[in-house]
């Protein structure tokens, strides 16, 4: 069939990815734990997108759609950013963690401040390994202190089910009596409504009052006529309002056939989910992070809480050695955006100074932007070369090409605050 | 400038046969007239043997693939050319394709259009969406590229 593949992390290698037409069309983050040869898995979904006429490709293992009928990624992404969007996410890793010190063993493998969050509140956080570096980033949702609801990305499910397992097998020797009970909601449905109508057309299914529903709060909600009671979560991957609505296994088609019935809404796939992440300024696992980064060079220093950073807070997370020297004296690189003047440049562009020699970093991702018409583009740069404004070049197809280091998000946020 | 693409007249051809019939070149006998061959990268070559000039540009299966074209990059007029060298690339919001020569020789002309409608791709890959046109330095490498019969194997079987 046609050769949608992955390239090899831009992060692990300097190589540029290299193919014939065709042969480089590259559908980003199916690196990492699945193999190709295995049968891929399915979503609750499957058949579903299958009569919408998606077109169907392997992602981290799974089955997934790119797109639906002959609708092009431009017309999905805009109607993302002007009506509203329904994407398929049941692929990620859903984990519930229950029992008297999840709090506790869940801060022992991140570095947020869990115990700062207030019920059906979530914040962006990272599982760290010893040495500092991103295991995955995910979102860790508190309804209690005994009760977290935690996505993980599907490309990322054997490492982080072989790393939360041999911790937890570990965690709850050492804490007898206050054993944490780990489950993974296998088969569960999991949607994203993303848009500036998402909030309208979810309201118009639930009688939860979803305006006291910020962004990064949940709720349970009874959702259409069946009143089945689903986990909505407001946020996203999109940079627009929205939500991540978590469904029973049995009513995960159901339910899916009922949002994507409203005329606002369009199913949405792969394809046009990672323009809008990227113009989001927001991270793709295997691309943009792996396990040599750590969040302060992946400028998420933001995730790592305060109180966590003073050098004789309890339950110490994992690598905190040297993320706390890095924020002190600066990692070696920092993920950055830029704007590149003329062509795109893709993962595994080589990033150089101004003057052209100095090799300082390499592309991660970059798209020509939807929204913007810019080329936009994240990666990593030598500290020093990071600031705002910093004119580099990069090189794509041998030749150099004027940049531009940018803030990220590219395309301002619109969150429901 | 894009009716330079169509194939001649078939009068004109037979006149061009006709004013050298002291030259049977036997081997060439299937190129003598303006014919369409296809590379494993996706590419078509439309080659015109009175002029030795080939209209190069993307099929219909590799825009289909790419999606929404959004940029092209083509080389420069004038420039000498060899096979399987690459010479630009196509881009959609997803993906970067390189585009390889699929012959040797001079850039003659490049679609200018594209730069401003680079959809042009995706609506008329083997027509108005030509890519450029190239000399040929050497028109058997023309017909070592794949019969419209061949490609189409070649694509099913991807």
């Amino acid at each position: 069939m046609l050769v949608l593949r992955s390239s090899r992390s831009a992060l692990r290698t300097l190589e540029a990815p290299s193919g014939g037409l065709v042969g480089r069309v590259l559908l980003r983050g199916l690196s990492t734990s699945a193999a190709r040869s295995e049968e891929l898995k399915k979503t609750p979904l499957y058949d579903f997108h299958v009569q919408h006429k998606a077109k169907m490709v392997p992602f981290a293992g799974w089955s997934m759609p790119l797109s639906y009928g002959e609708v092009g990624q431009i017309t999905a992404h805009n109607h993302v950013r002007n009506a509203a969007g329904l994407f398929d996410v049941s692929h990620m890793l859903q984990h519930r963690f229950t029992g008297p010190s999840s709090q506790s063993f869940l801060e022992s493998l991140s570095p947020s401040s869990l115990h700062a969050l207030t019920p059906f509140s979530s914040t962006l956080s990272v599982l760290l390994n010893e040495s500092g570096g991103i295991i995955d980033d995910t979102i860790i949702t508190k309804h209690s202190d005994n009760d977290f609801y935690v996505v993980t990305n599907a490309g990322r499910s054997e490492e982080d089910k072989a790393h939360i397992g041999s911790k937890l097998a570990e965690w709850n020797e050492n804490h007898p009596g206050k054993e944490v009970k780990w489950e993974t909601m296998d088969g569960w449905g999991l949607l994203a409504l993303q848009g500036p109508k998402a909030a309208e057309v979810l309201q118009g299914l639930t009688e939860t009052d979803l305006s006291a529903v910020k962004f990064g709060q949940s709720a349970f909600a009874e959702i259409g006529q069946g009143k089945v009671t689903c986990h909505v979560a407001r946020g996203g991957y999109t940079g627009e309002d929205g939500f991540e609505v978590s469904i029973p296994p049995e009513h995960a088609v159901e339910l899916t056939e009922l949002l994507s019935g409203h005329p606002d809404v369009q199913l949405i796939g792969l394809g046009a989910r990672d323009s809008l992440r990227l113009e989001a300024g927001m991270c793709l696992y295997g691309h943009d992070l792996d396990e040599s980064v750590s969040p302060v060079e992946a400028a998420l220093t933001w995730v790592i809480g305060k109180d966590r950073r003073a050098p004789d807070a309890p339950n110490p997370f994992p690598g905190k050695s040297r993320i706390l020297e890095e924020i002190a004296n600066g990692p070696k690189r920092r993920r950055v955006g830029f704007e590149v003047i003329g062509v795109p440049a893709r993962e595994g562009c080589k990033v150089f100074a101004a003057d052209g020699k100095t090799e300082i970093g390499v592309i991660t991702s970059g798209i020509p932007s939807p929204t913007l018409g810019t080329n936009i583009a994240m990666g990593y740069v030598l500290n020093g070369q990071h600031k705002k404004g910093t004119k580099v070049q990069v090189e794509v197809r041998r030749k150099l090409r004027e940049a531009v280091v940018k803030p990220m998000p590219f395309v301002p946020t619109k969150y429901y605050k | 400038m894009l009716s330079l693409r169509l194939a001649r007249p078939a009068s004109s051809l037979l006149r061009s046969a006709l004013s050298k019939p002291m030259m049977p070149r036997m081997q060439f006998a299937a190129a003598r007239f303006v014919s369409t061959r296809y590379s494993t990268d996706h590419e078509w070559v439309t080659f015109d043997p009175s002029t030795n000039v080939g209209t190069v540009g993307i099929t219909d299966y590799a825009q289909k693939a790419l999606g929404d074209v959004v940029f092209v990059e083509l080389p420069g007029s004038g420039n000498e050319v060899a096979q399987g060298d690459p010479i630009g690339a196509v881009e959609s919001v997803k993906a970067a394709s390189d585009i390889y020569a699929p012959v040797s020789g001079v850039v003659t002309a490049i679609n200018e259009t594209l730069s401003d409608q680079p959809s042009l791709l995706n609506k008329a890959p083997q027509g108005d969406g030509w890519l450029c046109k190239v000399k040929l330095s050497d028109p058997a490498e023309f017909e070592d590229l794949l019969s419209a019969e061949a490609y189409k194997a070649h694509c099913e079987g991807q």
